[in-house]
Parts: C-alpha cells; sequence; structure tokens
C-alpha cells in the first residue's frame, strides 16, 4: 500500500481518502475466478447430478454406503437453475468443466507465481503473531459481529478474518479443488499414485472436491454480505478501478 | 413504484443470474463453442498422454474389492444369435480379429483362455462419477494383436460388440497405445467365475486407465483401423457419438 498514491499527498490517510487498494494482478485473477468459478460450480452441480451420492475410501457405488444422498439414483439432485447447461447432458457438463479447469489452474498458477515472487501476498495475507492470538480473533469476530469495520487507516489493511479467508481460498480451497480433481482422473491416477493417496482413495477424493466446493460457495456468500456491508459501490469500483475510498469513523464528517 | 434498494439488488442477481443461464445454454447450443470447449479439453489428452507414458495403473488386494460390483450399460442382448450362443456356453462363440492385420484371426474362447494369462484386481471408473474394485482375468490385447500382425498403417483398434443400445451397435475404439499396455486385457473371468451377461459375456475389454465408457462389453470382431472416421457417427465409438462424450476418457 503506498501512502503517497492518494490524493492528499505523504501523510497518514484518513477517512474519504482515496486509495489504491487492488493490484492490477489481483484485480485481473479475482474476475477470472468470479466467472471461472461460477462455470465450474454449475457444471460441476451437473455432474454430480449422474451420481448423486458420495463416499469414503477407494470405491463407491449404489450398492455401497454413502455419506451423502443428494437424491435417489432416479432423481436430479440439483435443478436446472443451478446447472450448466440447464438440460441434463452430463457430457457437456464435462466438457464445460474440465475446458474452464485448465483457467482456474494457469490463472491460479500465475497469480500465486507473481504474488509470492513480488511479496504482494505476504505482505497482505501474512497473519501477524499477534493476529494469531485468540484474543485478537474473537475480538475481531465480535466487532463483524456487530457488523463495526475498520475505518480511516486501519482499512488499509486486511484484518486477521479477511486474512485467513483470502488465504484459506488461496492456499487450501483452490489447491484442494484442484489436486481433488485430478485425483478423480484414471489416467493421472496410474502416473501419480500419492495424488489420490493424499485423499485416501478416488471416491474420498470426490467426497473432498464437493466439500472444498461447498466451502468456496460458503465463502462467496459471506463475500457477498460482507461486499454489500461494507459498501457495494466502493467495494466493486476498488476491485474494478483498484481505488478505494478509505471509510470515515462515525463521527467524522463527510 | 418506488424501486428500493434492495428491490434492485434483487431484480439485478435475478436478472443477471438469468442472463448468465440463458447465455450459458446459448452457448451450449452453439456448435463453435461446443467445438472450442472441446478443443481445450483435448489438451486433457495431449497433457495426460505426456504424464503417464506406461505407468500401471494401481493393482488392488482381494480385501479391496466391492462386495458387489456394478453392472451398468447392456445389461441384456437381445440378438437372438448372441442369446443363442449365450445358451450354448459360447462354445461357438469365436473372435474375429481383422482388418488392418496381416492375419485375420477367429478365436475361440478356448484359444483366448489357453493363451498367457493376467489377473489384476483394478478400480473400475465410470463417468458418472461411481468406482468399483473387482478381478479380471484375461489374455492380454497386446499378444491377441501381436499373432494376427499389424499393417503398417492400423493406428485404431475398434471393439464391435453384441449389443445394441438405442437401436445402434455398440462399438469402442482405443489407440495402439492403450492396447499394448501390459495390463490392457479381454477379460473372460471376473471375481473368479466366468464373465456373467451382465458384466459383458463371454469378454469385455479392461483398458484400466481410462474411464468405465471404454470397457466394451459382448465383444464379437475387433477391428484394426487406420482412422475413426467413416465408422458410424465417427467419434470412435456410442457414447463419443450419441452423447458427445470425449473419445480420451482418462479424465
Amino acid at each position: 500500500m503506498s501512502l503517497d498514491s492518494g490524493p492528499s499527498g505523504p501523510r497518514e490517510p484518513v477517512g474519504g481518502d482515496l486509495v489504491r487498494r487492488h493490484a492490477l494482478a489481483t484485480r485481473l485473477w479475482h474476475w477470472t475466478n468470479a466467472i471461472t468459478i461460477l462455470v465450474m460450480l454449475m457444471s460441476g452441480l451437473m455432474i454430480l447430478n449422474a451420481h448423486p451420492r458420495l463416499y469414503w475410501g477407494h470405491y463407491g457405488s449404489d450398492h455401497d454406503a454413502a455419506w451423502l444422498v443428494l437424491a435417489d439414483m432416479d432423481d436430479i439432485a440439483f435443478p436446472g437453475w443451478m446447472t450448466i447447461p440447464t438440460d441434463y447432458s452430463l457430457a457437456d457438463a464435462r466438457l464445460w468443466h474440465f475446458a474452464f479447469a485448465w483457467v482456474l489452474v494457469l490463472a491460479f498458477t500465475a497469480y500465486l507465481i507473481w504474488g509470492l515472487v513480488r511479496g504482494h501476498i505476504a505482505r497482505r495475507l501474512h497473519i501477524t503473531r499477534i493476529e494469531w492470538s485468540p484474543r485478537h480473533i474473537l475480538h475481531d469476530i465480535v466487532e463483524h459481529a456487530k457488523l463495526k469495520f475498520p475505518t480511516g487507516a486501519a482499512a488499509l489493511d486486511y484484518n486477521v478474518l479477511q486474512k485467513l479467508a483470502y488465504g484459506g481460498v488461496l492456499f487450501v480451497l483452490i489447491p484442494a479443488l484442484i489436486a481433488s480433481g485430478l485425483a478423480m482422473s484414471p489416467a493421472l491416477d496410474a502416473a501419480w499414485p500419492w495424488l489420490v493417496d493424499l485423499f485416501g482413495g478416488r471416491q474420498s477424493a470426490r467426497s473432498v472436491h464437493f466439500i472444498a466446493a461447498m466451502a468456496l460457495v460458503l465463502f462467496f456468500l459471506v463475500h457477498m454480505a460482507m461486499v454489500l456491508l461494507a459498501g457495494p459501490v466502493n467495494e466493486v469500483r476498488s476491485m474494478l478501478t483498484g481505488w478505494y475510498r478509505l471509510p470515515r469513523d462515525k463521527g467524522e464528517a463527510p | 413504484m418506488i424501486v428500493t434498494r434492495r428491490h434492485a439488488l434483487r431484480l439485478g442477481a435475478a436478472g443477471a443470474g438469468g442472463l448468465l443461464l440463458s447465455g450459458c445454454d446459448a452457448l451450449n447450443d452453439s456448435a463453435t463453442f461446443k467445438h472450442g470447449l472441446a478443443g481445450v479439453g483435448r489438451l486433457h489428452e495431449v497433457a495426460q498422454r505426456a504424464i503417464i507414458g506406461d505407468s500401471l495403473a494401481r493393482e488392488f488386494t482381494e480385501a479391496d474389492m466391492s462386495p458387489v460390483f456394478k453392472a451398468n450399460g447392456s445389461l441384456r442382448v437381445a440378438d437372438p444369435a448372441y442369446r443363442a450362443l449365450l445358451e450354448g456356453g459360447f462354445a461357438q462363440w469365436t473372435l474375429r480379429v481383422d482388418g488392418l492385420v496381416h492375419r485375420p484371426l477367429d478365436l475361440p474362447l478356448s484359444a483366448l483362455q489357453a493363451m498367457p494369462q493376467r489377473t489384476q484386481i483394478t478400480r473400475h471408473d465410470c463417468v458418472e462419477g461411481w468406482s468399483a474394485i473387482g478381478k479380471w482375468q484375461g489374455p492380454q490385447l497386446g499378444a491377441i494383436l501381436a499373432a494376427a500382425g499389424l499393417l503398417p498403417n492400423a493406428r485404431f483398434v475398434v471393439f464391435h460388440c453384441a449389443d445394441k443400445l438405442e437401436g445402434k451397435p455398440f462399438y469402442e475404439s482405443i489407440d495402439l497405445i492403450e492396447a499394448f499396455h501390459p495390463q490392457t486385457i479381454l477379460a473372460w473371468r471376473m471375481n473368479d467365475a466366468p464373465l456373467t451377461e451382465p458384466h459383458g459375456a463371454p469378454i469385455r475389454l479392461r483398458v484400466e486407465r481410462q474411464l468405465g465408457y471404454k470397457q466394451a462389453k459382448f465383444i464379437m470382431r475387433i477391428e484394426l483401423r487406420e482412422s475413426l472416421a467413416g465408422l458410424y457417427g465417427g467419434q470412435g465409438g456410442f457414447w463419443e457419438d450419441n452423447r458427445g462424450y470425449q473419445w480420451w476418457a482418462g479424465i
């Protein structure tokens, strides 16, 4: 975060200042993901329609015990408005899912390399020892629950809950989705048996794939709620243009 | 009418969602777009071929086997000629090997059983998402192809099957790399018993690094070809022709 990039010169920025918030790479990756993940989620639900049961271990089919049954075998678990395409087609859903998988993996890899090499990820997402303290995390949770968000210079940096959420998506959810997706490929399982072992079997990988996707949906819902609460125009503008207006304190004059 | 912010948001969300859905469906109906998706999908074949080399699919122990192995696709063959062969325990059945070969073969089941056998306990992965682990036994396809002797322009192995789906003859195909892979066998035994009709008697293909729809059942004839064009729908298999599944079934 460069303090001199705002219109107000090299002083500590205050509420109301326009500051540079998001790097170009972050913005590009964000909107690429917004489209890619939505397409992969909707085509993924269509793929799950083909066999709406989930198992643990190496094998699992109609005759085996499922830990999650989303629909009877003859029923459709996810209605047309949730899926790509709308009408049942496992083959077409696979085309969408696997084509966009390349976009997801290549964009993720490029962003990760850029973010690590440039130190961007370390700067924005590193959680300090103080932030890791339960008291600090609890305090942030209480503030969030009261819908009291940081203002002024304090809003320049992500708080610990944001760091955990964004870091969790970047370092846990997306890697888990990619790895468990690859582990479902019979060809790659022959080449890389350790990959499927990581999950304890192909059906476990399929279950992890679903759980990670649902966790990403949960992230998306909370993310949307937070954007709406924090001021959707300012938030969306900052993700489009990079410029963000620091929120004012309640008492501060506009 | 007063449009509140909440209203506007809700309308916007519904509108965007509707646009996205109808947009995706419009794209899905566009032959060009789907061709593009399939083109990107073909990268999986290129990438996976480069990665997998001659790696073997994992082989499991008897303790790992599925208690019940799900049968899928055609479970019964209507063709009267097939039913007569089934009644006779396939004593009159022969496997025809022809096309681009030096010596066309007609192999009875006893000949396949007399060849060196491979037994493997492997995981079967259906395109629908489920998996089952079973034990398979039979001669290696590579040995049969070697006995027939391939002509230099042979590039694909096509399996012509006795069953029909939706009134169309079932067939599948693989390339020579998968055909000569050591785990690619013509299984006549499954879980220590002769193959039953729902599982593809008298023989089914096991090509262990590919999805279930490649594992052709009720095989009557193996044809060596230079190209898949001109054969039925030209996509190399019943599911490829009629459902749009990818010919490369490694993912």
